[in-house]
């Protein structure tokens, strides 16, 4: 057993790479004592390294490691891609960041991404329910400590006491149904669990029904799915701007990574015909779960997100109503709503992260992300604006921009299943969603900055690049949306399970 | 594919996106050589007007259109998206695909001559010029790219895309309830657009292109029966998904238009936006929801276009009557132009319900009309405004000796919008009368909707009485009269009215074979 573990290792290096880099950044951080960039930049070369080998692994075809615990396939090689490039940006974001140059800390942050990184790396490729339950622990204990950083300002505080007692509370009941779906088949592995339930022939037992809902309770917590939202709100207002945009892009989407894994192997009766069209187990219709679970965040999420005053609550909301949006594409339940998700991440990787950059660095020089303070913005910093813009139009989903093309493939894949309704819904929730996104746009363009507050406002060039690189992608995508959705195609296919 | 190539590049690419090299231009231009921003914008309107003519000498007025490749001209046609096939996934092939015929025509050339005038117009914005020029471009670049684009996708994009630059331009350079009026025109738009969107991806998964057999977004492909796969959700004949998707695109559409109970953000967007935008808006922006109803649901839609053209006519004859009604309770001068649009595009709406080649021909020459008509009664407006800084009807009095110019424009416009003999509109308004006639089902709604221009003549002449007849009220006693680049702005579309309302043959002329081929699209003649 022990050396087919280690024959194994090799396929475990981009992981390995993550260990490495991690224990570096903590002994450069040791030596140097004091702030630097160094220890950034470290991290940075020791996720590209990561990213190199998570390249190679493309060749591999489908590998499953270490009896059955995880799998490298290239479903969980396109999010380990996802996963580098977040938390690239996120390092960089932290560079810049006022809340992380002023607190009392020194490099910590970084080799805390790093682990949230490895976590959600092992969240993407478990197949085993134990190991889904070890790894999303990894992330969640992680962010605890990152939520509450500042540790000084009481409101972060405050906000990593909400997320423990919520995560807590979340991952308790995952592991109680994970245990009950256990109990129910003898197995923790997914593949062995649908082999077992579609044997049982038409499975009307509410028991499982019951455990489908309460692991919502664990991944809903991780994707900020309603009603399992309430810590976001909070911790996204407490944390520091850089750690609330790893929740909500890198953190969520590794939520979503376990979560489609999860449902799309457990409850599948058979594995893919030539449509692409999955095969649900009689009797156990999850996919009526997530519809309700999507169209609550969506009309929740935009709803409340319209009396908002503070930019990041803002986009608290905003995510939660996101987390439905992406969720619509489980609910087809078929190849084509996968790829629909996979290039809405996409899309969604580059705007949200490009929202949280621009109010980060409005939010350095304003010290406040109220959006009532930002009145007349657009005049003193019309780059920032200007880039807000973009990546609030991407959000809401108007054409020309990757947001637009996430959701036009998300819909696409609802309507060619005949979910007209769904589809609808979602589209006027669009609709809705667009009149508090352009809230921020009306105070920062169509208001004028109060007497005495018009001064301009420059930022480096630095900034402007970082910027560039999310506005970039964010139109680039969607005029020519080839590259994401070829890419997207590609990856649309998990172990076993083509 | 790329006819009538100008330095490699299509003409039709060209007249789309050269403002988008005006907004460029514009960027790069300093801070100290800043009042030369407007005379930078209003360049690149100048050259659409140039291709704009160069596309109407080349214009062969013979060829059809519609439905037919072979009868479009100018034609672009190159691959956009292009994904090879997943096995669980068609091919996705979205084209850049352009192309002009008669309805179009005439729409390119009005939207570049409002183009110019609108730019004229800007010239009294005095705050962040840099910002509106470049939105201002902006806009033009959406209208024109709805109005050459023969692809849905391509379509849709142009369509939504215009609504950014409006919203701000309304938002920053509008009057007291700006934002109010920017995010209610916002709104409003984009609900009607998810509407056309469900219906746009209804239609593509219901589609299978004869020769390819892939889903398609060509707007050619998908008028041809025998390319919608009888066993989806579009297809067959005449059922109610078909009926569902009608409407759908109509509400799109109608949004746009506006017709009867979508218009109220009409009157809000038109009041507060700037004089330029409101010139933009009820010259152009408004044909684009008329100008879809011919180009995509029409054709695409020949079934349930019969079965609504009653309803249709009957939202038609409300607009006309209620708009003229509306009008007639103004007290500002604005809005009073903005509720008379509501009934003039009425007009319009009546001779496409029609379904008729006199009524299509009218409804045609009506947008255009209307167009250029409503360009001048905006631009009197603003003339009005910048000197008094009130549109209140009943603070005027007496102008017509103060101002004789102002005097002798806007009465042309007046009595064009009324449709006098002699003048633009009267030839398209009695087409459109004269197809709605012509279909017996909806005879009596047109007879009814002939009130319209007793309603439409009463508050104009109310009007004009008003402002220009009576006693001048002191404080009015220093009022110059219209300026030269007033003038330049308002002449050239007055004379456009006077030459078509004496002459109409040749205009006429350009779109008889399309709408000809419109009328065999839907009642299937041949």
């Amino acid at each position: 057993m022990q050396p087919q573990i280690f024959n194994k290792l090799s396929y475990f290096l981009p992981e390995t790479v993550l260990i490495v880099t991690l224990i570096v950044c903590i002994l450069a951080d040791l030596i140097l004592k004091k702030k630097s960039v160094i220890v950034t930049v470290i991290a940075i070369i020791g996720l590209m390294v990561s990213g190199y080998f998570v390249y190679l692994q493309y060749e591999l075809g489908d590998v499953s490691l270490f009896k059955h615990m995880i799998v490298i396939d290239p479903y969980s090689i396109f999010f380990k891609f996802l996963f580098i490039l977040s938390t690239i940006f996120i390092l960089l974001f932290a560079v810049s960041s006022r809340e992380f140059k002023e607190g009392d800390h020194k490099n910590e942050h970084t080799y805390l991404f790093l682990a949230l990184t490895l976590g959600a790396f092992l969240m993407a490729s478990s197949v085993n329910m134990l190991m889904m339950y070890l790894s999303l622990e990894l992330v969640s204990l992680t962010s605890y400590v990152l939520a509450g950083y500042t540790k000084k300002v009481k409101r972060s505080s405050e906000a990593a006491m909400k997320y423990v007692i919520y995560g807590a509370a979340s991952s308790g009941i995952m592991i109680y149904a994970m245990s009950l779906l256990y109990g129910f088949t003898g197995t923790m592995n997914i593949y062995e669990t649908a082999t077992i339930l579609s044997g049982i022939g038409s499975t009307t037992n509410p028991m499982i029904i019951i455990s489908i809902v309460m692991v919502m309770a664990g991944f809903g917590y991780k994707i900020s799915s309603v009603p399992f939202h309430f810590w976001t709100p909070d911790v996204y207002e407490g944390s520091p701007i850089p750690v609330t945009a790893f929740l909500a892009v890198t953190s969520s989407a590794a939520g979503f990574s376990v979560m489609i894994r999860f449902f799309a192997t457990t409850f599948l009766k058979s594995f893919v015909n030539v449509a692409g069209a999955w095969q649900i187990i009689d009797g156990i219709k999850w996919t009526e779960i997530i519809i309700v679970l999507s169209v609550a965040s969506m009309i929740i999420g935009n709803f409340v997100a319209i009396w908002q005053t503070s930019m990041k609550r803002l986009l608290a909301y905003s995510s939660i109503a996101q987390s439905g949006y992406i969720m619509l594409g489980l609910v087809v339940a078929n190849q084509a709503g996968l790829t629909a998700m996979f290039v809405y991440l996409m899309a969604y990787l580059f705007m949200n992260l490009g929202a949280f950059y621009a109010t980060m660095l409005i939010a350095n020089k304003l010290n406040s992300d109220s959006i009532e303070d930002m009145k007349g913005f657009g005049y003193r910093s019309p780059f920032v604006c200007v880039a807000m813009g973009v990546f609030m139009f991407a959000l809401s989903g108007v054409p020309a921009t990757a947001g637009f093309i996430g959701k036009f493939y998300l819909f696409s894949a609802l309507i060619e299943k005949h979910l007209l309704w769904l589809a609808l819904i979602g589209l006027l929730n669009s609709v809705v969603s667009l009149f508090f996104y352009i809230k921020v746009l009306k105070y920062m363009f169509l208001m004028k900055p109060d007497e005495g507050y018009d001064s301009k406002i420059q930022y480096g060039y630095g900034y402007y690049i970082m910027l560039l690189l999310f506005i970039v992608p964010t139109i680039f995508f969607g005029i020519y949306f080839v590259p994401i959705v070829r890419f997207a195609e590609a990856s649309a296919s998990m172990f076993g399970l083509k | 594919m790329v006819q009538f190539p100008i330095l490699g590049i299509g003409i039709l690419s060209w007249i789309v996106f050269l403002p988008v090299l005006g907004m460029l231009a514009i960027v790069f231009i300093p801070k100290a050589y800043e009042k030369s921003i407007k005379y930078v914008a209003l360049a690149f309107p100048i050259l659409q007007i140039i291709l704009s003519v160069i596309l109407l000498l080349n214009y062969n007025k013979d060829l059809s259109g519609i439905n037919k490749i072979e009868g479009f001209q100018f034609i672009e046609k190159v691959s956009w998206i292009n994904i090879p096939a997943v096995i669980w996934e068609g091919k996705v092939n979205i084209d850049y695909f352009m192309g002009l015929d008669g309805i179009s025509l005439p729409m390119i050339i009005l939207t570049a001559i409002i183009g110019f005038v609108g730019a004229l117009a800007s010239f009294s914005i005095k705050r962040n010029e840099k910002g509106y020029y470049m939105l201002y471009l902006f806009l033009v670049t959406g209208m024109m790219g709805t109005f050459c684009a023969l692809d849905l996708f391509l379509f849709f994009v142009f369509w939504e895309i215009m609504l950014l630059p409006m919203y701000f331009l309304i938002g920053i350079w509008g009057g007291e309830r700006r934002e109010y009026a920017a995010i209610k025109f916002f709104l409003y738009t984009f609900f009607g657009g998810i509407f056309m969107l469900i219906s746009i991806i209804a239609l593509y998964f219901s589609s299978k292109d004869p020769v390819t057999g892939m889903h398609t977004f060509n707007m050619l492909t998908l008028m041809n029966p025998a390319s919608i796969d009888p066993n989806s959700l579009l297809g067959g004949v005449g059922t109610n998904m078909r009926y569902l998707a009608f409407i759908a695109l109509f509400i799109g559409f109608a949004i746009k238009v506006p017709i009867f109970p979508f218009h109220t953000w009409l009157p809000d967007a038109h009041v507060e936006a700037p004089t330029a935008i409101s010139v933009i808006l009820a010259g152009v922006l408004l044909k684009m929801g008329s100008y879809g109803i011919m180009r995509i649901s029409y054709p695409i839609f020949p079934d349930a276009a019969v079965w609504f053209m009653y309803p249709m006519a009957i939202l038609a004859m409300i607009n006309i009557v209620y708009g003229a009604l509306c009008a007639m309770a103004q007290k500002d001068f604005k809005k009073l132009i903005a509720y008379s649009s509501i009934s003039h595009m009425g007009y319009v709406m009546l001779g496409i319900a029609s379904g008729t080649a006199i009524g299509f021909n009218g409804a045609v020459f009506q947008m255009f009309n209307h167009g250029t008509i409503t360009a001048v009664l905006f631009l009197s407006v603003g003339i009005i405004y910048d000197r008094a800084h009130t549109r209140g009807l009943n603070d005027f009095g007496g102008l017509a000796n103060k101002m004789p110019k102002y005097f002798a424009v806007i009465i042309i416009a007046f009595f064009a919008s009324i449709g006098l003999p002699g003048l633009s509109a009267f030839i398209s308004e009695s087409f459109v009368f004269l197809g709605g006639f012509k279909n017996e089902t909806i005879r009596v709604l047109t007879i009814i909707s002939t009130l319209g221009i007793i309603l439409n003549a009463a508050y104009i002449l109310w009007t004009i009485q008003r402002l220009f007849f009576g006693t001048l009220p002191e404080k009015w006693n220093n009022l110059t009269d219209i300026s030269g680049r007033e003038l330049l702005s308002t002449v050239p579309l007055l004379v456009i009215i006077i030459i078509l309302g004496i002459f109409p043959t040749p205009f006429l002329n350009l779109m008889t074979s399309t709408v000809n081929q419109l009328v065999n699209v839907i009642w299937h003649l041949n």
